[in-house]
């Protein structure tokens, strides 16, 4: 009964879907209110059924209803509860469910919020965003149907893929489909401003705002997936450059880029069609990043392999960027700009760089992620540019980046004067050299390693002299500095947003540059009662125990660990053997530390438990990843708080619009 | 009009370099994927590979004390013998697909660096037989009483 349910309820979404985008579309050619009242109720509903969508499926995964192919699929009856609810999003057609439901949730939010202050832009982004929903809920009714029936029913199902089996693969989905699908808001009212030609302030205030909330949730997803990467798969590291990585961070990219350029057209009128450009580009990404993912076109080690449902996203992909770039080529009389560069050393320039080094990497991360197409296709010559290739040409684009996260926020606009650069960078540059050289002086000797340190401390100081020249200027009128700081944080929460941003991005760097230079790692097999050394730290092998847990059965091995003061910890790390998994899977252990963590990974083992081979790594700096992603995402929510009015309403001095 | 075309040419010449940056990337990085048969025609030693093949039955050798694993990779036609120091990935087995990744040694190996083991994102069914070893490894695992 449930699949053919499903299935009714998939299909009644899409003919309304397709309906409200229609009458969207005719209401805001034609300016019926009555029709776009119609097709605000048809977003309503088609919000409604996807719930009921989900709904249904998480009854079918807690009831094991194995009559559902994609139940009996993801899950089996020893999977653990939360496991059943989140292995909803465990694969390819229940992912499609979940990204059109959350679409038809920020179709929702877009009605509410929107439906009275935009009566102009308001009805085309609700007809583009119900057309880009019908897409979706096609691929769920034709190539991907979620709620397909499986016959003869099984006694058991398959169980959920034992990767997936962490929670975070609660959180990493959720957050990065938040931010995939939030882009679409941002398209829409491009879209929306185009077809009306109003290319104006309003949408941009919305779309920026917009871009903010979905870069929050990319940025969460994509840190999510880093823990994830190093917690569960077991080879230390936290980024491969593995081609659904590169999905996720190449609209990451665009959309930083945009963020920045954003702020040059709010403030000079310029680059209009280049904004404009760069929302197309990010919502195009998304929807490559989900075809590289889902078409199987790139092995992977999270592609779900489906064959049909590729040339189903290839086609809308196309469809979406010939359409939206003929909009663009239609009104671009309108988005000429109306002021040009001074200098080269002004706050516009600055951007603009930022800009050019942001698509260059995003440009690199999409060329070595389909060099390996190209080359076969071209030259039948079957090739891979794995990490190398990804850290040798990014490393120089992202300290540069770095280098101008310093100069951008404090640098004049128009032209600085050497008045203006002495004042601004004279301190901070000093200041980075000597951090630098004190960098070296405690010992360390990579040269980029330097050179990293040193543009991180110099970009700190510059946000450090800003932050005490803004705050002793309010302290002037009496406030403390606590109230100070505080109050500058909520009244330009823009540009103070922006600067947290900045400062974990900056604790981010050294995180990647310690882990990649000084983290260290061994592999022994020991005897039961020795112990292997590393790094100051002595590893003995105990015991190995075999565990029965409810969907798998698994050899934990036992390892005391004792530093150069004395015992320090017990680890743990396992094999866990899936019965629906040929192979086993390796449960690593692992203790954090804010400067070292200690990681281990059980290899093979002898049967009787006589000795063990273990990988040991000694991953330096890692938590600094995680600590500058929990700054980052702190200062991206501040950036999203809306400003007061009277700050929005003041002619702003200089250094206000910025974020 | 002047100022223009400074910041064009200034553009234009870090365009440039980050284009040759890109070039030296993939000619410095880029990985040659072969076959055995591919790599037996033609083996340059020092050169970086990424050679795919099957686990041949019967060539898995593996010594824990010394961390040496040694195999042999073959494509139906030819084979290559393949050495690597350290634990196998828990995907690898005999009779299954593998990609390692390394540099054809002057002594008739390949020295691998890295082993990618292939694996099917299909999730099979249990049947009996998979697992080679399951239930006997339990059993030796947890002495003779072992539990149902």
């Amino acid at each position: 009964m449930t699949p053919e349910l499903g299935y009714a309820v998939t299909v009644a979404a899409l003919v309304l879907a397709v309906y409200g985008a229609g009458a969207g579309a005719l209401s805001a050619a034609k300016g019926r209110p009555d029709l776009r009242a119609s097709s605000e109720r048809a977003a309503i509903g088609v919000w409604l059924l996807l719930t009921a969508c989900m709904l249904l499926l998480v009854y079918a995964f807690l009831t094991f209803d194995f009559s559902v192919r994609y139940v009996a699929n993801n899950t089996n009856r020893g999977t653990p509860f939360y496991y059943r609810i989140t292995a909803l999003w465990g694969a390819l057609e229940g992912s499609i469910i979940l990204w059109g439901w959350m679409l038809s949730l920020y179709t929702l939010i877009v009605v509410g919020r929107y439906r009275r202050t935009q009566p102009q832009l308001y009805p085309w982004a609700l007809a583009v965003m119900l057309g880009i929903s019908s897409f979706f809920l096609l691929v769920m009714t034709i190539p991907a149907p979620p709620f397909e029936r499986l016959s003869p029913i099984p006694a058991d199902g398959r169980g959920l893929n034992p990767l997936l089996e962490d929670s975070g693969m609660i959180t990493h989905p959720v957050a990065l489909y938040l931010g995939f699908t939030g882009f679409t808001v941002p398209f829409a009212f491009a879209m929306a401003a185009l077809i009306i030609g109003r290319t104006g302030d309003e949408w941009i205030t919305i779309t920026r705002r917009w871009t903010i909330i979905a870069w929050y949730f990319l940025s969460l997803g994509l840190l999510i997936g880093g823990w994830w990467s190093y917690h569960v798969l077991g080879w230390g590291g936290y980024w491969a450059w593995d081609p659904v990585e590169n999905a996720a961070f190449m609209p990451w990219l665009t959309a930083t880029a945009f963020l920045h350029s954003v702020m040059i057209q709010e403030r000079r009128r310029m680059l209009k069609l280049w904004n404009l450009t760069l929302i197309i580009l990010t919502f195009s990404l998304t929807l490559f990043g989900t075809f590289l993912t889902r078409s199987g076109i790139i092995g992977s080690v999270h592609a779900f392999t489906q064959g049909s449902i590729g040339i189903f996203f290839l086609v809308f992909l196309a469809l979406v960027m010939l359409g939206a770039f003929s909009l663009l080529a239609w009104r671009i009389e309108r988005l000429r700009g109306r002021s040009e560069l001074d200098s080269i050393f002004s706050r516009e320039s600055a951007f603009l760089l930022n800009n050019l080094f942001l698509i260059a990497a995003a440009f690199t991360v999409f060329f070595g992620t389909v060099f390996p197409l190209l080359s076969e296709a071209v030259k039948g010559q079957k090739v891979s540019v794995g990490a190398p290739f990804f850290n040798l040409v990014n490393i120089p684009i992202f300290l540069a980046l770095i280098f101008l996260m310093g100069v951008g926020p404090l640098i004049a606009w128009r032209r600085a004067s050497a008045e203006n650069l002495r004042r601004n960078f004279l301190l901070p540059v000093a200041i980075g050299v000597v951090g630098a050289a004190l960098c070296r002086v405690l010992g360390v000797g990579n040269l980029l390693v330097l050179l990293c340190m040193g543009l991180v401390v110099f970009v700190a100081a510059t946000i450090a002299l800003d932050f005490w020249r803004a705050a002793r200027a309010r302290r002037r009128t009496g406030d403390g500095w606590l109230e100070a700081t505080w109050g500058l944080a909520l009244r330009q929460n823009r540009r103070y947003g922006g600067f947290v941003v900045h400062l974990g991005i900056l604790v981010i760097a050294l995180g990647v540059a310690g882990s990649q230079a000084w983290s260290t790692q061994t592999e022994a097999t020991i005897n039961r009662g020795a112990s292997v050394e590393l790094a100051g730290y002595t590893i003995r092998f105990d015991d190995l125990q075999p565990v029965e847990e409810s969907n798998h059965f698994k050899v934990v091995g036992t390892f005391t660990v004792s530093d150069r003061r004395g015992p320090y910890t017990v680890l743990t790390p396992a094999k866990k053997f899936y019965p629906q998994e040929q192979t086993p899977i390796a449960a690593v252990d692992y203790r954090l530390g804010f400067m070292e963590d200690l990681y281990l990974v059980l290899g093979d083992f002898a049967r009787d438990g006589s000795h063990a081979t273990v990988k040991v790594q000694i991953n330096r700096m890692i938590s600094w990843l995680w600590i500058g992603g929990l700054i980052l995402t702190l200062g991206a929510a501040l950036a999203i708080v809306p400003e007061p009015r009277r700050t929005a309403a003041r002619p702003r001095p200089d250094h206000v619009v910025v974020a | 009009m002047k100022r223009r075309a400074k910041f064009l040419a200034g553009g234009l010449v870090i365009v440039a370099a980050l284009a040759y940056l890109v070039y030296a990337g993939v000619t410095q990085s880029v990985v040659y994927f072969v076959t055995p048969s591919e790599l037996g025609a033609a083996p340059v030693a020092g050169k970086a590979y990424r050679l795919g093949g099957m686990v041949q039955p019967g060539t898995l050798a593996w010594d824990p004390k010394s961390l040496d694993l040694r195999f042999t990779l073959s494509d139906g036609r030819a084979t290559v013998p393949v050495r690597h120091r350290g634990t196998p990935p828990d995907l690898f087995a005999e009779a299954r697909g593998a990609v390692v990744e390394g540099t054809w040694s002057r002594d008739g190996y390949f020295q691998a660096t890295t082993i990618m083991a292939k694996h099917s994102e299909e999730y099979k069914a249990p049947h009996d037989g998979s697992q080679a070893g399951y239930k006997e490894l339990l059993k030796t695992l947890r002495g003779p009483e072992p539990k149902p």
